[in-house]
């Protein structure tokens, strides 16, 4: 089994995921969807959780809330929030958790937010759902975590019906239900991709507050390594249900050890090189239920040999980076 | 009439646009029912909304060139795009193709022209039809108007899906067995197979993975080549707009803001709008950036500010903007721009 | 590491190499369910048996000269003068009832399938035509629509058989006139939905004809809607067509089909004579629960809403 990172800096880390595998087991045979996931977060720091549709990101994010449903289980590994670990916790002893001290924020703010319901009785009730406070108390905490999130004249909001705000308003309120309890954790998944770049603006910069004010650990799980550039301190890159590469955001987007990591980067279009041919990655993502045995990146990989064909070990080339590959770059992306 | 632009690259080309929209407008508007006209006719306040999509835009897009149009939610820009690429009517204004007015042009003149326009989609799971394999969806229209001899519809299919990058020998399939940057490149072969030389595209990059977008995007610059084709490429993303196009177009709430061409637009933005969206792009070289965000939420169209629309958001309105529509005014060569600072400087 | 361990089914099995087919696709989905199988195998099995009632069936109702009125109301399971044994009783004119209900199946699913296909064209041709042409035409056929639905279907029926009289042919008309609303309402909304999507901008793009457009384009993909909707109509017109009959105001006497069977046995109910009536009753309702089956699965596996 693959090596754990070590905490390189003082102090435990809020959340650390060890070798997490979540699996479905479906009719057509088992999915990976996560396998051999693993990082740490530290409070007030974002990690970006980057890959692209199918890597397990997603799945990650829900198994560490306990979210996953059948047919997909946690299968093996460990996701411990301040040295406890919520794999192997009851099921109403993880309800007393979630929302309260580990809370997510989904792309679709519709996901929390109940559109029958006024916003008052959808925040009061999860105020109340776990801590014993007056309703007068529940409101004003409501309030506070509405003036937070950057919302004007929180008293008449929070007399509205969803329906009645904009998209960014929306994920605005469903992140204001995020903290109400202040967690400790937010997993967020992919809450600014639906919105459009000024709203997104909005929302990333209410992000940054909010983890240096309160010390949150945030998880934030994307696919656009844009927004992890200029969000995150660390950062998580997922293939193929594995992670492949994680460290400081700097430097695995300046030097990247995995092949995949360094197609990713040339991928995105940059100023720099406009109107070149954009360095893509050949070929398509592998199949979930039929993933080749080795490493999954091998089939598109510039630098696969029949070594590849071997799984390759998630190990630390460099203090406090780790990649999943056997010969990783060595050189520095030319910007 | 529109100002000519003097795109540098499209200057030494033919000085006839490809396609030109003057003064083009398009409302929706929700027509009352039955019963909304008789609460109406006893008197009752009823409104019929009107959402004006598109609010007198003047464009030109000269032979060869990418011309790139940007715009958040909601500012019109995909209706733009279906009014150049014809298929859906200007409310005002005319789309004149190569010098003619298409809504003017009839039977073979007006087949002719819509068939040089072709349209690459966003969605690539609803842009194909699923009950049809695709060598039937890319083979369709060229048989029907007879682009190819009896008999030689099979190789000229399999030509169009193998300069998408596609296999031919998958072409007995159905689009649900093929991947989402596959079903693009057949939305693509699609297109192609008419013959066109212009393409509009909408948002064709916005539901791919980035590895699968770049895979894309240089198709679309193969394809530029080696066809010689022009683009109208519309995008909410900043950074794939800067890297194919020549001149840039910036819309909000149904009006054009500005345009002038990439390095001049990136370089020096003029109008607040296009300032702010530049600062809020989040790139990759920038890291552990600041985000400020702009101010303020994207008004709905059914009700947009007086004035200037972007006069609600902007840290420099006065009260010009809030009464007075600007408009789009020469700031530098080929480097139009709708604001009332530029006449105060 | 593993903490917990699964107990992992076998590798997949990669899927053949065949070209997948929508149909291929549907039938695989379908099969999913076992009582929906279960449905399909029982309706199979009505179908046969009343196409071939008059080889099976042990004796021909309709032929006066093979009834004696002596074997009248014999209980099930009886022998008669004849010889012949009367599984399933008879009824007060000496009528096998297991060939009565195997000839009365057949008049029962000829008027509930040839009015839902019947229905099914006039309501999908106005369906159709109200979504592309909009406006005022779209306004009048849904009006009608809407007329049609919130007025109680038996009644309507009632009105026009009183009006037309009675016959196969007259319940017929009266089943399309009050179904076919159902249809027009199903294919407009499916047409309306369609409509917008890319693949029909696409194929305007392409610059070919309207007729093109809405039969190759529209027209198929509207279709999964309409195959549910006319299921579970057959069911409701063979239920209308028995209510119809049982109120003597359906087929004539002379075409008993299963409604006119429980009508006849109604007033020997009570008089402990149950057969006449309970086993027309099980065969009309067994019929209508697999039909019902058939059509539950059916709008599972074509509601592209309960899909990803």
């Amino acid at each position: 089994m693959s090596a754990v990172p070590a905490s390189a800096a003082p102090g435990a880390p809020t959340l650390e995921v060890r070798n997490l595998r979540t699996h479905f087991l479906t009719r057509a045979g088992v999915v990976k969807a996560v396998d051999d996931v693993s990082f740490t977060v530290r409070s007030g720091k974002v990690l970006g959780l980057v890959g692209e549709s199918g890597s397990g990101k997603s799945v990650t994010g829900f198994s560490i809330l306990g979210l996953v449903d059948p047919p997909g289980r946690i299968v093996g590994g460990q996701i411990l929030f301040k040295g406890q670990d919520l794999a192997t916790l009851s099921e109403e002893a993880m309800r007393k958790l979630r929302g309260n001290r580990i809370a997510m924020i989904f792309q679709d703010p519709m996901m929390t937010l109940n559109p029958v319901l006024r916003i008052d009785t959808q925040m009061i009730e999860t105020v109340l759902a776990h801590a014993r406070v007056s309703r007068e108390e529940a409101r004003q905490r409501a309030r506070d975590a509405l003036g937070q999130v950057g919302i004007a004249s929180p008293d008449e909001r929070l007399r509205s019906y969803p329906h009645q705000f904009s998209g960014g308003m929306r994920q605005r309120v469903a992140i204001a239900i995020a903290l109400l309890h202040k967690p400790d954790v937010i997993v967020a998944d992919e809450p600014t991709t639906a919105l459009d770049v000024t709203i997104q603006g909005q929302i990333l910069a209410e992000a940054q507050k909010l983890c240096a004010q309160t010390g949150t650990a945030l998880v934030w799980i994307t696919h656009d390594l844009s927004v992890v550039a200029g969000l995150a301190d660390d950062i998580a890159v997922m293939y193929a249900g594995k992670v492949v590469e994680n460290g400081p955001v700097e430097q695995v987007l300046d030097a990247p050890l995995h092949p995949y990591t360094l197609g990713l980067i040339g991928s995105v279009p940059s100023r720099n090189r406009r109107g070149e041919p954009l360095r893509q990655i050949p070929g398509m993502t592998p199949s979930m239920l039929n993933l080749p045995a080795g490493c999954a990146f091998r089939a598109r990989c510039p630098r696969a040999e029949a070594r590849c064909a071997e799984p390759p070990p998630f190990a630390e080339y460099r203090p406090g980076r780790f990649a999943r590959c056997i010969h990783p770059h060595e050189e520095a992306v030319a910007a | 009439m529109s100002a000519v632009l003097e795109a540098p690259r499209a200057a030494a080309q033919g000085s006839v646009p490809i396609i030109e929209l003057r003064g083009v407008s398009k409302r929706f508007s929700n027509p009352l029912d039955f019963a909304g006209r008789l609460v109406k006719r006893l008197g009752v306040k009823v409104r019929e909304d009107v959402v004006h999509a598109v609010d007198g835009v003047d464009l030109s897009v000269r032979k060869g060139e990418v011309v790139g149009l940007v715009g958040e939610s909601g500012c019109g820009k995909s209706t733009l795009g279906r009014m150049v690429a014809g298929i859906m009517p200007p409310s005002d204004g005319q789309v004149v193709w190569r010098g003619q007015d298409l809504t003017k042009l009839s039977g073979a003149d007006a087949k002719r022209a819509k068939l040089r326009t072709q349209m690459i989609f966003q969605d690539p799971y609803a842009s194909l039809n699923p009950r049809l394999k695709v060598a039937e969806i890319v083979g369709e229209a060229p048989q029907y108007h007879g682009l190819v001899p009896r008999g030689g519809l099979e190789a000229y299919v399999d030509d169009q899906l193998r300069r998408a990058g596609l296999d031919p020998s998958l072409k007995r399939r159905y689009p649900h067995q093929f991947s989402g940057g596959q079903r693009q490149r057949i939305g693509i072969a699609r297109a192609l197979a008419v013959q066109p030389d212009f393409l509009v595209c909408d948002e064709a990059v916005a539901a791919l993975d980035v590895s699968i977008q770049a895979q894309i995007l240089n198709l679309f610059m193969k394809l530029r080549r080696e066809l010689d084709l022009t683009y109208l490429f519309i995008s909410h993303d900043l950074g794939v707009v800067e890297h194919l196009s020549d001149r840039v177009v910036i819309m909000y709430l149904g009006r054009v803001v500005e345009e002038a061409p990439s390095e001049e637009v990136f370089a020096r933005p003029n109008h607040p709008y296009t300032r702010a969206l530049l600062a809020e792009v989040p790139r990759i070289e920038a890291r552990k950036r600041v985000f400020a965000g702009v101010q303020g939420e994207i008004p709905s169209p059914l009700n947009p500010p007086s004035g200037c629309h972007f006069h609600p958001r902007c840290p420099f309105a006065f009260d010009r903007c809030r009464a007075e529509r600007p408009a789009l005014k020469q700031v530098a060569p080929g480097h139009r721009s709708a604001c009332h600072l530029n006449d105060a400087a | 590491m593993s903490t917990t361990t699964a107990g992992a089914p076998p590798a997949a099995v990669p899927p053949a190499a065949r070209v997948e087919t929508p149909f291929r696709r549907f039938v695989s989905e379908f099969a999913a369910s076992r009582l929906a199988l279960f449905g399909l195998v029982l309706f199979c099995i009505i179908v046969l048996v009343a196409v071939l009632a008059p080889w099976i069936a042990p004796q021909n109702p309709y032929d006066l000269a093979q009834l004696d009125i002596m074997d009248g109301r014999l209980e099930p399971g009886s022998v008669g003068g004849s010889g012949i044994t009367y599984w399933l009783g008879t009824d007060d004119q000496g009528r096998d009832m297991l060939s009565g209900i195997m000839y009365g199946l057949r008049i029962s699913l000829t008027v509930g399938a040839g009015s839902a296909i019947l229905a099914c064209l006039v309501g999908a041709s106005l369906g159709m035509l109200a979504a592309y042409a909009g406006g005022r035409t779209d306004s009048l056929i849904m009006r009608l629509v809407d007329l049609q639905l919130s007025f109680p279907a038996i009644l309507a029926a009632l009105m026009i058989l009183a009006f037309l009289g009675k016959g196969i042919l007259n319940v017929v008309i009266a089943l399309v006139v009050v179904e076919w609303a159902y249809y027009a309402r199903t294919v407009r909304g499916s047409a309306l939905v369609e409509r917008r999507r890319e693949y029909i901008e696409a194929a305007q793009c392409l610059a070919l004809p309207t007729h093109r457009i809405i039969f190759r384009h529209l027209l198929p993909n509207c279709l999964p809607p309409l195959i549910v909707v006319g299921t579970m109509q057959v069911a409701r017109a063979i239920a209308l067509e028995a209510t119809l009959s049982f109120l003597g105001l359906g087929v004539p006497i002379t075409e008993p089909s299963l409604g006119l069977l429980i009508a006849n046995g109604y007033e020997y109910m009570l008089s402990g004579k149950y057969w006449i009536s309970f086993y027309p009753g099980i065969a009309l309702l067994v019929t209508i629960v697999s039909i019902n089956l058939v059509g539950d699965q059916l709008r599972d596996v074509l509601n592209p809403r309960l899909k990803k």
